[in-house]
């Protein structure tokens, strides 16, 4: 989990405002795709961008709640934790910590 | 749930096949659950044939259900390669083609179907090739070489999809199609032409309203001839003219079949503890409406899990909206529920050329939606459209077409 990880850097995202409140966004960075959520009050997450099932960007996916459905398939995830929800996604997705930092979303990098 | 001494026997190691089984055990069946297929594979997700193992981004393994490891652990016995060849359904007895006979407590049919063969053609025509399954996806992809003149029959979305990796592998290709427009059975004519103009813009050569003449070669297809005189010289014809739904045992069976094996609204079919699911279950959308089948990957995921509950006794209505995409080039569609009426009752226009067209019935209440994006970014709107026809409240179309309103406002207003 999240808090056993050792952070190695903290990347610059896009402004608080940058992703609506209860949606996602696509970030790539370093040959990695990340989706970054905001929640509908107003928290951030981060997971890797990816579906476990078949590599489709969850970025164009549906938030509702604290969910993401993948655009494709049924697949869902609670996005705080990355918990996969049932058929057809059974591999959870990893989560990366982010904070707000002067109106800026911080997303980290962890080993 | 117990189910010892019951056996569940699954014909059919397909998607919905393989599903039914991963659900079985998951609802805790622990009875024997035996799962028979024609093909060598375990069971795997189709959609992935026709693009990304074509192009060779992806392989079986990606798209499988599940590995050996899992069917093991799962004490699911596969039973790869090997046909049901008789189904009596009285004393509930199952053939096989290596004369093993089973008997079943419930038995399942996702039996699938095959590719429609192209009529008057050489089944010795070694570049004649179909796409249906793993292996005859392999068998185009060591064909597809950059340069080489492709010849696809038909422009449904076997034949377009194809045509785009092809093209994008570098091949030359020209596709035939019998209808003025593309994929005309299942899309609205606005995203026919979406289709039309994003493969031309690609250089893929289509052809609407074509008529098949012959095609020339003794060993190897050399030139497909059309009605109007034309002639098309090709290194690799690839057919994609629909499927046929394998309904061989059902039939010897005795059961329901019609275009399909008929089920009731639980996926049973005519005969006792004989349930159907995937590509070949016949259903009604809704009570009192038409049989129909659905050939697409929701159907079977949805069915298949279904389909395992009420083996188990459940009983519950299968309800699921018809829904699917297709991927060409960077643009996908995506649809769900039911297109019923001639011409949508909106559109909402999109950044960047996309759309969505929304179908209301008599009452405005949502019934079906068919959008067209870049990449997978309509899945975000659809997932909204289907939650919108399930809620069933009165929309307004003005509503819908404007895109400064959005959809999960409508949703939760």
């Amino acid at each position: 989990m999240n808090q056993l990880a050792f952070v190695q850097a903290w990347i610059d995202v896009c402004a608080v405002d940058d992703i609506d409140e209860e949606d996602v966004m696509r970030f790539d960075h370093a040959q990695h795709t990340y989706a970054v959520y905001r929640s509908a009050d107003s928290a951030f997450y981060a997971t890797d961008g990816l579906c476990t099932h078949e590599k489709i960007h969850l970025a164009d996916g549906l938030v509702m709640d604290h969910v993401i459905e993948c655009p494709k398939h049924n697949g869902r995830f609670d996005y705080r934790d990355g918990k996969a929800l049932g058929a057809p996604v059974c591999v959870n997705l990893r989560t990366y910590p982010v904070r707000v930092e002067a109106g800026r979303v911080m997303l980290a990098l962890t080993a | 749930m117990s189910g010892h001494g019951e056996t569940l026997i699954i014909v059919g190691a397909g998607h919905a096949g393989g599903r039914v089984a991963l659900t079985l055990r998951e609802e805790g069946y622990a009875g024997r659950l035996v799962l028979i297929g024609d093909e060598l594979h375990l069971p795997y997700e189709r959609p992935p044939l026709s693009k990304g193992l074509l192009q060779g981004s992806a392989e079986l393994a990606h798209f499988s259900l599940c590995d050996a490891q899992r069917v093991d652990e799962l004490a699911i016995e596969h039973m790869p390669g090997n046909p049901a060849l008789k189904l009596d359904t009285q004393a509930r007895r199952l053939q096989l083609a290596d004369g093993r006979t089973l008997e079943y407590s419930a038995l399942l049919l996702a039996t699938g179907g095959k590719a429609r063969r192209l009529p008057g053609v050489s089944p010795a025509l070694t570049n004649v090739l179909y796409l249906r399954t793993h292996d005859e996806a392999l068998a185009l992809r060591s064909q597809l070489q950059p340069g080489a003149r492709l010849v696809v029959v038909g422009g449904g979305f076997i034949g377009l999809e194809v045509a785009a990796t092809a093209r994008a592998l570098g091949c030359q290709v020209t596709l035939l199609e019998a209808a003025d427009r593309l994929a005309a059975r299942v899309l609205p004519p606005r995203v026919s032409e979406a289709l039309l103009a994003l493969h031309r813009e690609q250089g893929v050569d289509i052809r609407l309203g074509v008529q098949l003449q012959s095609v020339e070669g003794r060993e190897r297809a050399e030139a497909v001839m059309l009605a109007d005189g034309s002639r098309i010289p090709c290194d690799l014809l690839v057919v994609g003219i629909g499927m046929l739904p394998n309904t061989e045992l059902a039939v010897q069976g005795g059961l329901a079949v019609g275009q399909g094996i008929q089920v009731d609204s639980t996926l049973r079919t005519s005969a006792e503890a004989v349930y159907a699911a995937g590509d070949v279950c016949e259903y009604r959308l809704e009570p009192g409406g038409a049989f129909q089948r659905q050939e697409t990957w929701r159907n079977a995921e949805a069915q298949g899990r279904h389909a395992a509950l009420n083996m188990l006794g459940r009983e519950l209505p299968f309800m699921d909206l018809p829904a699917f995409w297709s991927d060409q080039f960077d643009a996908g569609l995506q649809t769900v529920g039911s297109l019923h009426n001639a011409a949508p009752s909106a559109s909402r226009e999109l950044p960047g050329g996309s759309f969505l067209l929304f179908y209301l019935d008599g009452q405005q209440r949502l019934r079906g939606v068919c959008g067209w994006a870049q990449g997978s970014s309509i899945g975000k709107d659809i997932k909204l459209c289907e939650r919108l026809i399930l809620d069933g409240k009165p929309l307004s179309p003005a509503e819908l077409a404007d895109p400064a309103v959005s959809l999960k406002q409508l949703l939760r207003g």
